[in-house]
């Protein structure tokens, strides 16, 4: 065996069991020093699980973990840092109100003989492995006035400085722009040259095509699979995550428009966003792109009213309108599913059917007192039509997967027959599966009337359900196509070229 | 772990066992201290000593109601305990004034309005209930000593105190107010859209607030009830007792947080019952009355309780499945 070929870490014969799942079945695979291995599979299939195992977050009821060669027991995350395994979440986990460095180091801080912090040391230190990553910012930043992107960097430099042999990422472009994505894959080629053994979690297919070497698919906890990344294509590993052929990937509703439901003009926020206007039909899917922090959800959110405007105006079904709160923008007929589930959308502790009532509780109660059957009806008609997996109507969301709890934000807000629906990146983190479901329901929601506007920062999604995308950058709307004009490379241009402009108009 | 392996013989009815124990672990507790103490002392296990258990823990019990509302809410009302002792005050001195009614109903409006102010500035102000309850407490505490003149007032129409006489079987008025305050609230908690309210406030605060609920205004309905809760208590008291003294009711508010804890409502709010609440109430009683029995000197009462309470909160953590998350 050549040193190309040296396994890193081998998992053999894993299986984890939560109460009532099997979350991993006798799951058996390797990382080799210096691949981008990638772990595939719809939501649910286990991959969180299995890293979270490697990390020291879980523990296997049985099968080992061998690490250069020697059996391993990790026993906290910690304790899996040390040995050199760091797994960098979805979810980012710095403590914001602590700086780059201290974060770095977290639990694990040099001290003297006499447990005082080595200031120096941990400043010098953080300060090589943020320059061997190209990073430009300071040791003792405070994280929390770090973007996302950067502070995913901060994690990376966790890795260059405990010399991580093992580095696993877990959907780390879920909030990355396309230019900090190229960056990020920079980075992890890097590491990979340098002979780390690199585990890849993602449902972006193309990200995995163009950075891995070899790919695992995984399904349901059982490993289904392993392929060189050049030998195979995107269709057999669609079929192994899902056991079958994947229909055409995107809806878009045929076209079939109504009269205007909602328009705003002149919508300004200091800070935030500032004149902003467009209008949306019965009927249509209007598409807002752009990239984070162009201020699309923070528009959103102030015509549901949960976000106040500076000035601007809004028109409900023709008719002149105040900005609304919440309750009234429900009662006229307003959804908004939100970004962030576990934040915005879902009240985590609650079950499935408490959490689609919610919005609606005085349909589903009289005098106060809850309707129990009817409730259970629409729970019912819900999970049914948007194929939800639970145990039953009152258990917890926060135990579903993420494509899961997705399907009961979007239960929740449709299930009073709304006139306007947002969705403000409805796919973002959910498989494949459950996203070509998520566009074929938006189709079906346009064909039967609705106004609907999609937030997302995924091109082809955008492309792909609209009938027309207004596109913004820096708060602004900075272009609205429809028809041919409605391409990636005009999108692409609008949102550049403002930013290329800025500079400019500043000086 | 294990527990889970030995079960897997019979999944469903394991796993159904496991999670209704992780739920409501306080119903173990409390049967297996009524198991020590029945083998401890003679006195115990009697009809008498039982009903003035139910009784004695009554008061904490019709305070820890309001304060299960509030604290499945998310926040916390430290005021209970000087509220019952200016309802309990109230309805004493003003009876020979307005009569024994009257007075009463003036007794149960002071603790209603209290609770309306606690929750109006907690719900306005977005300071932290702790804080504000926290001068609630003082506050509040410092009204009674103005109007008792630092003096307890004493009845003089004792038909008063014969309410508290009333027993249902062994079972007194203060406890079956206790009883039927609880399945009241349980019931709002479980089949009203106020109790689906609750819950979703105290969880995600974000979420309802988007989900059009007016979380302001429902914040300030359970810090009413809560004070209205603490003015019942504190009526009740003052019936038992035939007086109502300035230092009434003292401390309290944290045998009252105890007693929702031990039940397993979360301090953080968006989990609990009324069940657990009455669970935790009656353990915490029959600990008192227990350790009582067998002469245990007080300060050894308070070492035991104290440890009590850490293990059956560690309880919670070992039997809940999202320990390790």
């Amino acid at each position: 065996m050549d040193e190309k070929h040296t396994a890193v870490l081998k998992v053999e014969n894993i299986t984890k069991r939560f109460p009532g799942v099997t979350a991993l079945d006798n799951v058996s695979f390797d990382i080799r020093a210096g691949e981008v291995h990638a772990l595939v599979g719809e939501n649910g299939a286990g991959k969180s699980t299995l890293m979270k195992v490697l990390a020291g977050l879980h523990k296997a009821e049985e099968g080992r973990i061998v690490h250069r060669g020697t059996e391993v027991h990790v026993t906290s995350p910690l304790d899996a840092r040390l040995k050199g395994i760091l797994l960098i979440h979805q979810e980012l986990s710095l403590s914001p109100e602590l700086s780059v460095a201290e974060n770095i180091y977290l639990g694990a801080w040099p001290t003297n003989a006499f447990g005082v912090l080595r200031k120096r040391y941990l400043h010098d230190e953080t300060k090589r492995a943020l320059d061997a990553l190209g990073c430009d910012f300071a040791p003792d930043t405070r994280v929390g006035t770090l973007s996302i992107a950067r502070q995913q960097m901060v994690e990376i430099a966790r890795a260059q400085a405990f010399n991580a042999n093992v580095v696993i990422f877990d959907e780390p472009t879920a909030s990355l722009t396309d230019g900090e994505k190229e960056q990020l894959f920079a980075t992890i080629r890097e590491l990979r040259q340098a002979g780390a053994g690199i585990v890849y979690i993602s449902h972006k297919m193309d990200e995995i095509f163009e950075l891995t070497d070899r790919i695992t698919v995984l399904r349901d906890g059982v490993v289904q699979g392993t392929r060189n990344t050049v030998d195979t294509e995107l269709t057999e590993i669609t079929r192994m995550m899902i056991g079958r052929d994947l229909d055409a990937y995107f809806h878009r509703a045929k076209s079939n428009f109504g009269g205007e439901v909602l328009r705003i003009e002149g919508l300004s926020k200091s800070g935030l966003y500032k004149d902003v206007s467009f209008t949306v039909r019965a009927g249509e899917v209007l598409g807002l792109y752009g990239l984070i922090g162009a201020g699309r959800s923070e528009v959103v959110e102030t015509i549901f009213g949960i976000r106040k405007a500076d000035s601007g105006s809004m028109h409900w079904l023709g008719q002149k309108t105040e900005f609304p709160t919440p309750r009234q923008a429900i009662d006229l007929g307003m959804s908004l599913v939100p970004e962030s589930r576990k934040e915005q959308g879902l009240v985590l502790n609650m079950g499935g059917r408490a959490n689609t009532t919610l919005p609606h509780l005085s349909s589903y109660s009289t005098a106060g007192v809850m309707n129990h059957g009817q409730e259970l009806a629409t729970y019912e008609k819900y999970r049914e039509a948007l194929d939800i997996k639970t145990t039953g109507p009152d258990q917890e969301v926060s135990t579903l997967s993420g494509g899961n709890q997705q399907k009961f934000v979007l239960a929740k807000w449709l299930c009073a027959s709304p006139k306007f629906i947002i969705l403000d990146e409805p796919t973002r983190g959910i498989d494949i599966g459950s996203k070509s479901a998520i566009h074929q329901l938006i189709a079906g929601l346009a064909e039967q009337g609705l106004a609907v506007i999609v937030i997302s920062s995924e091109m082809p999604e955008v492309l792909g359900v609209s009938h027309r995308v207004v596109a913004m950058a820096e708060g602004q709307v900075v272009g609205e196509f429809t028809g041919d004009d409605l391409t990636e490379e005009n999108l692409i241009t609008a949102v550049s070229h403002h930013r290329a402009a800025l500079p400019a108009a500043a000086q | 772990m294990s527990i889970q392996a030995s079960l897997t013989h019979n999944p469903k009815r394991g796993e159904r066992a496991i999670h209704w124990l992780y739920r409501n672990h306080i119903w173990l507790f409390l049967t297996l201290s009524i198991l020590v103490f029945s083998l401890a002392s003679p006195y115990f296990l009697t009809v008498n000593n039982l009903s003035n258990v139910l009784t004695q823990g009554a008061f904490i019990g019709i305070l820890a109601v309001g304060m299960t509302m509030v604290m499945i809410d998310g926040e916390i009302d430290l005021s209970v305990g000087a509220i019952l002792a200016l309802a309990s005050a109230l309805a004493i001195g003003l009876q020979d004034s307005l009569g024994v009614w009257p007075a009463v109903m003036c007794a149960l409006l002071s603790g209603a309005v209290l609770g309306f102010v606690n929750g109006s500035v907690v719900a306005l102000s977005g300071m932290h209930s702790f804080v504000v309850t926290l001068g609630g407490l003082i506050g509040i505490r410092g009204l009674v000593f103005v109007y008792t003149g630092e003096n307890a007032l004493m009845v003089t129409n004792f038909d008063y105190t014969e309410y508290a006489e009333i027993y249902l079987g062994p079972v007194s008025l203060t406890a079956m107010v206790f009883l039927a305050l609880a399945a009241f609230f349980q019931w709002i908690l479980s089949s009203t859209r106020h109790g689906r309210e609750t819950y979703a406030v105290g969880d995600n605060i974000q979420a309802a607030h988007d989900a059009g609920i007016n979380v302001k205004r429902h914040k300030i309905i359970n810090f009413t009830i809560c004070g209205t809760m603490a003015a019942i208590a504190g009526i009740l008291l003052s019936m038992r007792l035939g007086t109502a003294e300035p230092n009434a009711g003292k401390i309290w508010e944290l045998w009252t947080i105890i007693a929702v804890v031990l039940g397993g409502t979360r301090l953080t709010g968006g989990f609990g019952s009324m069940w657990k609440t009455v669970g935790g109430v009656l353990t915490l009683a029959i600990l008192r009355n227990g350790l009582r029995l067998l002469n245990t000197p007080n300060y050894v009462e308070l070492i035991v309780m104290g440890l009590v309470l850490i293990l059956a909160l560690l309880l919670d953590q070992a039997l809940s499945p999202r320990t390790g998350r």
